[in-house]
């Protein structure tokens, strides 16, 4: 009985001490995977899903505090994306998927009140104090984080048309139904 | 010499571990949907399984037997064997970031593959000795892996397949790993030429 | 023949249909009522408009400026008068319009001043930049601006210069009619694009089923005394296409990831060495092409069509037969239906299909491929189509990539030959531009997330400034803070909070509660705005109005405590005055 105990304390002793050891000796600093995650987010840093901007999202995806289907300009395909990257299982999105859309400011409404641009979270709108207000089409990611703060109401969505840079060639046959 | 060939064939392809022994289907299933995962999977099982056999076979040897304790053998392995899988979860967290994150689950879920445990109390039972064990256990984890691979490669493939509605994902899956396991008895007698 | 002759694999053979278009001559199409000139024609940057709508255009006149290296000029393909410019429908599978320049004919075709000029006696960048506004692209369909091929790799000195005459499409015939009645012009040409790459031989490769155009290309090349090779390659559909037959005459490969130049080989088609020709040598922009117009029509012939005439009137031209169901634009490997015969004939234009339903039946339903691999063995690029077509269904865009989606040309060879029907080269088509569209997507965010991470370093970097700021202002006048923020309070009803644009004599909280202020009034005013039909019309007040909102200006000055804050409140007031403060 005594050298049954001895021989499992040793054991799990020197088992013990082995993953001591190598807990110190291989110590991750930082996550690496947080990059890998936040190269497929859509960087549109509009906060629908609930962190502010789509580092702490993939951050939060990171350490498993969030799920994979809150990111709408990501569409199905981010969150099928993510699956594929993380192992885990596709899920429907959260939220419904929008077109992709980009901010227009009427300009006769306009007073000038710098809160969108103080909303933009990626510079895409120019004006100044007093001047009226622009959205650089380019470079606006379709947030719509401007919308609210303006107090005219004067900035409208409006979705992307195709043309002839964004068309693409479709796919050969129509799918009657597709399933999961 | 040839009967250290006898081991490691019908290791790999006879009494595959996995389509034969039908030991460790849980990594089987869940880790062959890509190609790329199987492989980390079947490098880790493989470092894991020949590891944890010579490791086995030294308790066995030299801390149960002389005193009696063969009944303590399942307790012991799994012990050891927790401990070389969370030694392993810490390394490849280290060197293969995203091997680790892809392996998930899985990695520990090592430690209680039936794989693992069963090919020590397979070596004890078929009274190996030391070079044999690790032997046996190599060639296990590399039958292993060769079918998770394949599996794997399978699997990719019925991605793009027309698959009924109601066979999509795991049905189909189950099928495949079934005419698997009938192509590999196949092999059997191929190493009972003695 | 002199010259020893690669092949390549693969390839088809289909019936060529050729015969019909070339009984007769190349014939100039009639002025349309209205030219729709499209700026964007050629691959690269869209031309930018140089005219305005009403104004007055000769033959030749610029109309799109280059954007950009690559780029290429357009050009008004006759005299008139200018329009509109407005989006008319591209000559293009969607089918979606795009900017185009209409011109009105005036009916007397009156070219602009032309100067010929030799490119002997130019500088190379010279001759490139007079290529580029001249509008020179590659005329055998894909409309890559020219120049741009024109430059020689540094480290490899050029050796073959492959003038591409096979023209392996079924049914086309305008690059044969040009070499039969303009090789001498082809001919002269060929020297300009020899002398800028520096290239030591010049093959020039034709289908040997076109043996006139053979003979013809090799008169002109005897008479005017240059070393040219005239090579007849065998007839085998894709010859023509670039890399085709640079293997075919060179033996070299080309792959997708290299450019010809870096092989000491370049390839054109000889209606863009003669359009080039006729661009440095009689001052003629791109204002016109060749285009076959066969098929199922009473008339089939080449016409020499200006560019941004409708297909409309070019397709009336050969009298379709009753029975034509639609047209293709290209050949019927590799064109495609057009969705409108509104759309205008542009660079790309090379051939005009009617179809009927006999002669272009609809392709019969599409079956599961058994892998047969009749399409691996007919791919010229040896790709393996029965892959790329597995992967490109399924969307798994990665994987038909690793299978090198992207050396495929789209020639068509799988398509025509897959005993299933299935239009494989669609599903290519839709995996490129899948995939294009993941780029671009991927760029996009590339860039948002570094204008974003900028932005939330300013934002860090002002809020310490403005907190050091706020220090140095509280530390030099403790005193005086007291009865500002209180006033502030009453106007924003809350506690202000940072001061944003704060002069330094005047206290942050005062500049919050003016910013404040000025918002209020500018919501006030934007709501009035609104309401009001004309809003634009607040610089034309009567006398009374301006004197009830300076009354009313009064009466919030008053409420605010706060001379500044009147400051803004009337609409087109002038310039604020310097900051006041209340130091």
């Amino acid at each position: 009985m005594i050298t049954t105990l001895a021989i499992m304390a040793l054991g799990a002793i020197v088992l013990g001490a082995a993953l001591g050891y190598a807990s110190i000796r291989f110590k991750v600093e930082g996550d690496p995977l947080v990059e890998k995650i936040e190269a497929i987010l859509p960087q549109t840093q509009c906060g629908q899903c609930g962190y502010p901007g789509c580092k702490p999202y993939a951050a939060a995806i990171s350490a498993g505090e969030a799920d994979i289907n809150l990111c709408p300009p990501g569409g199905m395909d981010g969150v099928r994306k993510l699956a594929d990257l993380l192992g885990r299982e596709v899920k429907p999105l959260e939220a419904e998927e929008k077109p992709k859309q980009v901010a227009i400011i009427d300009e006769q409404t306009c007073i000038g009140c710098t809160l969108c641009i103080q909303a933009c979270p990626v510079d895409a709108i120019v004006g100044a104090a007093k001047q009226m207000h622009t959205v650089v089409e380019p470079l606006c990611t379709g947030c719509e984080l401007c919308v609210k703060p303006c107090p005219v109401e004067c900035i409208h969505m409006l979705p992307i048309n195709e043309n002839l840079d964004n068309w693409k060639w479709k796919y050969p046959v129509i799918e009657i139904r597709r399933a999961a | 010499m040839t009967h250290y060939l006898f081991i490691i064939v019908g290791a790999v392809l006879v009494n595959n571990v996995v389509l034969v022994k039908i030991l460790g289907l849980c990594p089987f299933m869940g880790v062959s949907r890509k190609l790329e995962t199987a492989f980390g999977m079947g490098a880790a099982t493989t470092f894991v399984l020949t590891v944890a056999t010579g490791a086995s076979y030294i308790i066995d040897h030299y801390l149960l037997m002389p005193f009696g304790l063969e009944y303590l053998r399942t307790l012991s392995f799994i012990v050891t064997i927790a401990a070389i899988v969370q030694l392993t979860e810490m390394v490849i967290q280290k060197t293969s970031p995203l091997l680790h994150q892809v392996l998930g689950i899985y990695l520990p879920l090592i430690t209680t593959n039936c794989a693992v445990l069963g090919v020590p109390l397979l070596n004890i039972a078929n009274k190996h000795d030391f070079v044999e064990s690790l032997l046996f256990g190599a060639a296990s984890a590399i039958g292993f892996s060769l079918v998770l691979i394949l599996f794997a490669g399978i699997r990719e493939r019925i991605e793009g397949a027309d698959v009924p509605v109601y066979f999509r994902g795991t049905a189909i899956a189950m099928v495949t790993a079934g005419l698997m396991s009938l192509a590999f008895m196949g092999f059997a007698g191929l190493d009972k030429y003695q | 023949m002199l010259q020893r002759l690669f092949g390549f694999k693969g390839g088809v053979k289909p019936q060529t249909h050729k015969a019909p278009s070339v009984q007769e001559p190349i014939a100039q199409a009639p002025l349309p009522a209205r030219l729709y000139v499209p700026l964007h024609q050629s691959i690269g940057g869209a031309p930018t408009p140089r005219v305005e709508a009403g104004e007055d255009v000769l033959k030749g006149q610029l109309i799109g400026g280059a954007d950009g290296w690559v780029s290429a000029a357009v050009h008004a393909p006759t005299s008139g008068r200018v329009v509109a410019i407005v989006d008319h429908v591209a000559a293009h599978p969607s089918g979606l319009p795009t900017l185009s320049v209409v011109i009105e004919p005036d009916g007397r075709d009156e070219w602009i001043a032309r100067t010929p000029l030799d490119h002997r006696s130019l500088p190379p960048e010279r001759v490139r930049e007079l290529l580029r506004d001249a509008g020179v692209v590659g005329l055998g369909g894909a409309a890559f601006p020219s120049h741009a091929k024109l430059t020689a790799a540094r480290s490899v000195p050029m050796e073959d210069l492959v003038i591409n005459g096979a023209e392996c499409e079924p049914y086309m015939t305008c690059d044969d009619m040009l070499m039969r009645e303009r090789a001498e012009e082809i001919v002269r040409g060929i020297a300009i694009f020899r002398d800028l790459l520096g290239a030591r031989r010049v093959l020039i490769g034709i289908e040997d089923n076109k043996p006139e155009a053979v003979a013809a290309m090799q008169a002109a090349v005897c008479g005017l005394a240059e070393d040219y090779e005239v090579v007849a390659v065998p007839t085998r559909y894709p010859a023509g296409g670039a890399k085709q037959l640079i293997r075919v005459l060179t033996g070299k490969e080309v792959p997708a990831s290299k450019r010809s130049t870096e092989l000491a080989v370049q390839c054109f088609n000889v209606a863009t060495v003669y359009t080039a020709y006729r661009a440095l040598a009689h001052g003629e922009p791109v204002v016109s092409r060749i285009v076959t117009l066969t098929g199922n029509v009473e008339r089939p012939r080449n016409w020499e069509v200006r560019l941004g005439t409708p297909l409309g009137d070019l397709v009336a031209l050969g009298r379709p037969k009753a029975d034509t169901s639609r047209y293709l634009m290209g050949g019927p490997m590799m064109g495609f239906a057009l969705p409108s015969l509104e759309a205008p004939v542009v660079k790309a234009t090379n051939c005009i299909i009617a179809a009927a339903p006999t002669t272009f039946p609809a392709s019969p339903p599409e079956m599961p491929c058994i892998r047969c691999g009749a399409c691996a063995e007919v791919c010229p690029h040896e790709l393996q189509p029965f892959e790329l077509y597995w992967f490109a269904r399924a969307r798994n865009f990665g994987k038909t990539q690793e299978y090198y989606l992207f050396d495929c040309i789209e020639c068509g060879c799988c398509s025509y030959v897959c005993p299933s029907h299935i239009p494989l080269v669609q599903y290519f088509r839709f995996a490129k531009s899948e995939i294009w569209a993941r780029e671009r997507e991927k760029n996009a965010a590339d860039a948002a997330k570094a204008r974003f991470e900028l932005r939330n370093a300013r934002e860090e970097r002002e809020k310490a400034e403005k907190a050091e700021r706020l220090a140095r202002t509280a530390a030099a006048r403790p005193a005086e803070k007291k009865p500002a923020p209180a006033s502030a309070e009453t106007v924003a009803g809350q506690p202000a909070a940072v001061p944003v644009d704060a002069a330094p004599a005047a206290p942050a909280v005062d500049a919050e509660a003016v910013k404040k202020a000025t918002i209020v009034a500018a919501m006030e005013r934007a709501r009035a705005q609104r309401e009001a039909a004309q809003p634009r019309n607040t610089e034309q007040l009567s006398r009374e109005q301006q004197q009830e909102i300076a009354a009313i200006e009064a009466r919030r000055a008053r409420v605010a405590g706060d001379p500044p804050g009147t400051r803004t409140t009337r609409p087109g007031s002038a310039p604020p005055p310097a900051e006041t403060g209340d130091s």
